[in-house]
């Protein structure tokens, strides 16, 4: 059995024992500043921050932001879109999706990420196969680092979860910035309180 | 087998002028890059120790923690395979895949499947490999493997990108826009995609406590590899793993900022279970990292994580081309690491360097990189493995430079003979330093008789 030689040899020749760090500092940058700085570093790698809506709507935010999206889909019930993902029964009938929408368990200022799980999905492959990706994110859900971010229930319950921080980009020709290497050619972000939490 | 000759491989990549100049300039701006994300964060050093204890914590208690993650990952639904060596690695993703009538691999960038040679393995039982990472793609079409564990293609231009994608893969020849190309390889790929029986990705970090492995990537095509077909494979080493997620926030903060100056990669992944109605397959694979752990010296380099800024901090590997080493890891980090896999193919590489310690300075789990280097070469010379003209360099110099005497007669007699020796005595086979060198004018007097002149008398 591989395994059984493998964890010997390992148990034979791994060195001497080393103590772990006691407790990993959480470096937490100033409160105040999240929401700035989530702008920022999203912006840096790639990804838009939707402007602020003037009307009542998300139906009408898409439609201003992607006026060629033929096929719209949608797995918040905050956005209608033009197909139901509850139909979907294979990742691959996505392959036709113009716009996928999704709302963002929470977000993280020092990177620019959101919180992308099979929860806020429903179909992994639609943050993937989609042309391009609008990711619902409330404000007051923007956690300050990684540290924080690791603390999230949502890396010990979710089969796949993804920090998802810009478009699909690639420099491997020459170091010439591509979007929409393989996945989306665009990420925007629309900041939108979480419905029913206080939103003013 | 004979000996990698990493200065006669290099010099082919020298001769190609633009290529040089670019691959040099390109790899020295992701240093730079490097730098100013590094800085941007004050807590960077502490990052780093705590990023090389928890490794070395980690080593030090390797076997309970790969226990932890199996248990776990079984747990989640998942299927953990174990492989000792490359072939074994090969065989079970053969069988994994052939048992459920598998022709189409559709995979993310793996190092480690490099190292096992997996792709001629697979291809020649029958199933189609598709590598989708943009540079591991170009290399797996131009036939040559990648030259940088991070950028694989950064030795090419957007001109060889154009003749390979122009022969492969129906490109329009002589259309070397790089937007083109790209847009080119995703249409080319997107097929394989959706249609592909199985996925496959490597994995950056496996984490114990929850049995999570995690891919990084910037252009999506892990996701697309393991979210769209219903059988992912990884392959994972068994250096990868990390006790807690606490501690994959430390270095998922150092790797692509490390990398590609880059605050983080597009999608940082995390694979904990399968997904209803789908399969899930660990492959956890040794091929001599067991035997690295138990390296006194040397298995600090089983800290890496693969981030490649050795690599591009290093002039001689800027200037040399990572295919110059003949390896699936090359620059500074594959050279320590290389001899473990084959001591006599690999022993030229760990004279590859200058040792001028910048590796070390960059590495973001703190591996005492050029030190392992000098380690080497002592064995290497321990071994009678350097080349006869070096170790006869060596035991004169050596002798000289113990004796004051000896050494200030030879200093002397040096400055001299540049002064006055014809070219081809300086500049000839016994001398390959100058082979791509101007030996610098000597002063006119040594420091010795300056300072015995000017100040001694003080």
């Amino acid at each position: 059995m591989s395994r059984g030689a493998i964890l010997a040899a390992v148990r034979a020749n791994q060195p001497a024992a080393l103590p772990a760090p006691a407790e990993i500092p959480q470096f937490a940058p100033p409160a105040g500043a999240l929401l700035a700085q989530f702008t920022d570093t999203l912006t840096r790698m790639g990804g838009k921050l939707a402007p602020a809506r003037e009307d009542g709507g998300l139906d009408a935010l898409v439609g201003a932001l992607f006026p060629d999206a033929n096929v719209v889909c949608s797995a918040t019930p905050e956005v209608r879109g033009t197909w139901t993902l509850a139909s979907v029964a294979e990742p691959v009938e996505l392959a036709d999706v113009d716009l996928g929408v999704a709302r963002a368990a929470f977000g993280v200022a020092e990177t620019g990420s959101v919180f992308l799980s099979e929860t806020e999905l429903r179909v992994n492959a639609l943050a993937y196969l989609a042309q391009h990706l609008l990711v619902l994110l409330d404000p007051a859900e923007i956690l300050g680092n990684l540290h924080q971010a690791y603390r999230d229930e949502g890396f010990r319950t979710a089969r796949y979860a993804a920090l998802v921080t810009g478009p699909s980009a690639t420099a491997d020709i020459e170091g010439v910035l591509i979007h929409g290497a393989q996945g989306v050619r665009s990420l925007t972000v629309a900041l939108v309180p979480r419905p029913g939490r206080g939103a003013t | 087998m004979k000996p990698i000759d990493h200065a006669e491989a290099s010099s082919h990549f020298i001769a190609a002028a633009d290529h040089l100049e670019f691959h040099d300039r390109r790899l020295w701006d992701l240093r730079l890059k490097r730098d100013r994300e590094a800085q941007g964060i004050p807590e960077w050093e502490e990052l780093r120790n705590l990023a090389s204890a928890i490794k070395e914590h980690t080593l030090s208690h390797l076997a309970d923690y790969l226990e932890e993650f199996e248990a776990r990952a079984k747990d989640n639904g998942a299927t953990v395979h174990w492989a000792r060596d490359a072939a074994e690695h090969n065989q079970i993703v053969h069988d994994v895949l052939s048992a459920r009538g598998a022709k189409t691999l559709v995979k993310s960038k793996s190092m480690l499947t490099e190292e096992c040679d997996m792709r001629p393995f697979l291809e020649a039982r029958g199933i189609s490999v598709i590598e989708t990472d943009l540079g591991e793609r170009i290399q797996q079409l131009d036939d040559e493997p990648p030259s940088h564990i991070v950028v694989p293609a950064v030795h090419k231009l957007r001109g060889d990108v154009s003749k390979v994608f122009a022969r492969t893969i129906g490109a329009e020849p002589g259309n070397e826009d790089v937007h083109y190309l790209a847009e080119t390889m995703r249409g080319s790929t997107r097929p394989y995609f959706l249609h592909a029986d199985a996925g496959m990705t490597g994995a950056n970090f496996a984490v114990a406590e929850t049995g999570t492995f995690v891919v990084c990537t910037n252009e999506g095509n892990a996701d697309l590899s393991a979210n769209v077909p219903k059988l992912h494979i990884a392959s994972i080493g068994i250096e990868k793993i990390i006790p807690r997620l606490e501690h994959l926030a430390v270095f998922i903060r150092l790797l692509s900022r490390s990398a590609l100056g880059s605050p983080i990669t597009q999608y940082t992944s995390h694979f904990r279970a399968p997904r209803p109605g789908a399969e899930l397959h660990i492959v956890l694979v040794d091929n001599g990292r067991s035997a690295r752990l138990g390296m006194a010296d040397f298995w600090y380099s089983l800290k890496c994580i693969r981030c490649g800024a050795c690599m591009n901090t290093c002039p001689v590997y800027r200037r040399s081309g990572g295919l110059s080493y003949g390896a699936t890891y090359s620059g500074p980090i594959g050279i320590i690491i290389d001899p473990t896999f084959d001591i006599r193919k690999y022993g030229n590489l760990p004279f590859a360097s200058t040792l001028n310690g910048s590796c070390t300075n960059v590495c973001p789990v703190k591996i005492d990189i050029h030190d392992q280097i000098y380690k080497w070469r002592q064995i290497m010379a321990e071994r009678n493995q350097l080349p006869l003209v070096k170790k006869e360099a060596l035991r004169i110099i050596g002798k000289v430079m113990s004796e004051p005497r000896l050494y200030r007669a030879a200093i002397s007699a040096a400055g001299l003979a540049i002064e006055h020796l014809p070219r081809f005595a300086v500049y000839n086979w016994l001398n390959p330093w100058g082979r791509q060198r101007e030996v610098p004018e000597a002063p006119g007097r040594t420091f010795r008789s300056w300072y015995i002149e000017n100040r001694s008398r003080s």
